[in-house]
């Protein structure tokens, strides 16, 4: 037996595995990975056929159903629901003035309270969303990013209050501040302050919370605003490597925090060209993670990933083939190799997804994991021309990228990141890219079913989709109210006071004053708006 | 096919584009925003995070003949109308367009709240320069 495949075969005798025989349906015996002694195998470096030796003959991808709407007691039921039907995490989305850092009594939150998600003010919030369920048992997934820091630190302390231990707490934050400013653009702080902000999550999770993924590094939002397969895996690897020098010029080391950095793609229709994608990625990780910023650690080295299906890819017209395109995507995910997985719902160019349309989603997911047998089998596309010339091809692309951006920087991803940011270059190259795209569709050169082309069904009725009436926002804004006279408003000053004090000096880590702020019940608002007299608020100039 | 990207076109008239409220999914408005200047419009953008009073002072100051208005979030029953309503108290007869998800039950709504058109997802580029061009000959 050749040296790879004996590392291979040990890592993955060591391993657990899911009961059960693995082979075809008609009963042919299956490997557990297919190809030449001397190749390259999964869970060895550089990583492109996996980050483990044994893949999903140990464990599935974690279903991550992304959900939130409404109050933090509508989205609790969600939850719950999402728990009762065999999804394994929770992933929580909130609301635009959430996520935007405003109040729900905020003028500026008008009619978009509980809308795209759920509305969190205080931490009486917090605990009221994530009320019953088990946070040492689940592993949670919070996607925000400008308010990361705050949101977090009321989530910790909720969770502390109903009895969690920090130290037992699994979860993500997004907190990827970078594409913010580059794609989906909800930033509130300037760059450099929002990069210390991330800073000082990461800092505070490699010291007390050995469980939690402080940075989903995102190029989903990438790719949604427009981006190629190539842009969308250089620019976020790009970003990964600028946070990877954002710990280590605050003194830590790269193998203290490195392993609990975790990425998040989008899965869109050009299944091999995603496919290579999500190879490609781990394989740059693990070349950059040892060779440029010299880690150390297995860990360090393995890229793992969310996937989320592409929502620019569904369309209104007859909604119910989205649940096709879906599938297709989710199932370049799995080939893929990802961690966890997000299928979107058929209706969500309408609404919100419907119950049912949610359901259906992850019964997507359950399908390709139950029935197909793709499981069985690591990498199964490796070996294929194909598939590897793609995996090739979008390194080297994306290696172009990188040299770019590491000469803005003059020798620094982070810097050449924050500079192609200030220079409005990632933006620009973004918008140009969507430009591309929709220019080539008005061509008539792309076939979109439903859209372009087969229309019989386009005039049927909409389906049942979710409507969120004003009246969240009236429910919301008393529980706010109601917050508020009930605080002692002594203990809310001081706190912010504090954060004020804190915020203006960058050697002090910022976590311990938000918890105790989130504690005295400050709104995220005002611990926002306090933090924003330090930092100043960020302007887009925009260009078309 | 499209004539769109064929820049010899005649002037088809001033279109100022914006996102209202905390929305920042630009992708859409901004590539709508080429598309319309490729077609012979002239196109002023606002910008994200725009209130409904921000709107209308722009479209007044830059004179334009329509206001494409870009909404994803679903808070388009309360930022719209605002809109509507703050042009003609100023005087002001523009046209104003909606692009973007709005579901079936909303579109009488913002049909009696005077909304000239509403263009949905999949609209092509042609048609949606020809909405436009409806909506100014129909001051």
């Amino acid at each position: 037996m050749s040296d790879a495949r004996s590392r291979w075969q040990e890592s993955y005798d060591a391993s657990t595995l899911r009961p059960g025989a693995f082979g075809t349906m008609s009963g042919l015996p299956l490997e557990p990975v297919y190809g030449p002694d001397d190749g390259e195998f999964p869970g060895q470096f550089p990583y492109t056929r996996g980050p483990y030796s044994s893949m999903y003959r140990s464990k599935h991808w974690t279903m991550r159903m992304f959900a939130g709407f409404g109050t933090a007691t509508d989205t609790n039921l969600r939850f719950k629901d999402i728990l009762a039907n065999g999804g394994d995490g929770l992933s929580t989305a909130f609301d635009l003035p959430t996520l935007m850092g405003c109040d729900s009594d905020d003028p500026l939150s008008l009619g978009e309270v509980g809308r795209c998600g759920v509305a969190v003010d205080t931490i009486e919030d917090m605990a009221e969303l994530f009320g019953g369920i088990d946070l040492e048992a689940t592993t949670t997934s919070m996607t925000i990013n400008s308010p990361a820091a705050p949101i977090f630190a009321m989530f910790l302390a909720a969770a502390e209050d109903a009895g969690s231990r920090r130290t037992h707490i699994g979860g993500t934050l997004q907190n990827d501040i970078m594409k913010e400013f580059q794609a989906q653009k909800e930033f509130i702080f300037p760059p450099r302050p929002s990069l210390r902000l991330v800073r000082d999550t990461m800092a505070f999770c490699a010291a007390e919370m050995p469980r939690w993924h402080p940075i989903s590094v995102s190029g989903y939002h990438i790719r949604e605003a427009g981006s190629t397969a190539a842009q969308e895996l250089a620019f976020t690897l790009a970003n990964g490597f600028a946070y990877v020098e954002l710990g280590m010029r605050a003194g830590l080391a790269v193998d203290d925090f490195a392993p609990r950095l975790s990425f998040f793609f989008n899965a869109h229709l050009d299944f091999f060209e995603e496919i290579g994608k999500y190879r490609a990625a781990r394989r740059i990780w693990a070349r950059w993670m040892r060779d440029r910023y010299g880690a150390e650690l297995e860990r360090s080295l393995q890229l793992r990933f969310h996937t989320q299906t592409a929502g620019v890819s569904l369309m209104a017209q007859q909604p119910e083939v989205n649940i096709v395109r879906t599938a297709i995507e989710a199932l370049a995910g799995v080939l893929g190799g990802t961690q966890s997985l997000h299928t979107n719902s058929m209706d969500e160019t309408l609404a919100l997804p419907t119950e049912k349309s949610a359901r259906i989603a992850l019964r997507t997911q359950q399908v390709i994991a139950h029935e197909t047998g793709v499981t069985n089998v690591a990498d199964p596309l490796g070996g294929s021309w194909f598939v590897e010339a793609m995996t090739d091809e979008l390194e080297r692309c994306a290696e172009e990228i990188f040299a770019h951006i590491d000469q803005l920087g003059g020798g620094s991803i982070l810097d050449g990141v924050v500079q192609g940011i200030e220079d409005g270059w990632f933006q620009a190259e973004i918008a140009d890219a969507a430009y591309e795209l929709e220019r080539k569709r008005n061509d008539g050169r792309d076939v979109i079913v439903g859209v372009t082309d087969f229309l019989e069904g386009n005039d049927e009725p909409q389906p049942d989709i979710l409507y969120i009436d004003g009246s969240t926002e009236e429910i919301q804004r008393k529980r706010l109210a109601q917050v508020k006279a009930n605080r002692n408003s002594g203990a809310v000053q001081a706190a912010l006071a504090r954060v004020r004090t804190d915020a203006a000096d960058p050697e002090v880590n910022l976590m311990p004053a938000l918890i105790e702020a989130g504690r005295a019940r400050a709104t995220m608002g005002e611990q926002m708006s306090a933090m924003a007299e330090v930092f100043g608020r960020w302007e887009e100039r925009s260009q078309i | 096919m499209s004539d769109l990207f064929t820049r010899s076109v005649p002037h088809r008239g001033r279109v100022l584009l914006a996102k209202i409220g905390l929305d920042g999914h630009d992708r859409g408005v901004k590539v709508v925003a080429r598309m319309l200047r490729d077609a012979g419009f002239e196109v002023v953008y606002t910008g994200l995070r725009q209130t409904p009073e921000m709107v209308v002072a722009a479209a007044i100051d830059e004179d334009v003949d329509c206001v494409g208005v870009s909404m994803l979030s679903g808070a388009h029953l309360a930022l719209v109308p605002p809109v509507i309503d703050g042009l003609r108290a100023r005087g002001s007869d523009v046209p104003v367009v909606v692009g973007g998800i709005v579901p079936d039950r909303d579109v009488p709504v913002l049909t009696a709240a005077g909304v000239a058109a509403i263009m949905l997802p999949g609209i092509s580029a042609d048609d949606v320069a020809a909405t436009i061009d409806a909506a100014i000959a129909s001051r």
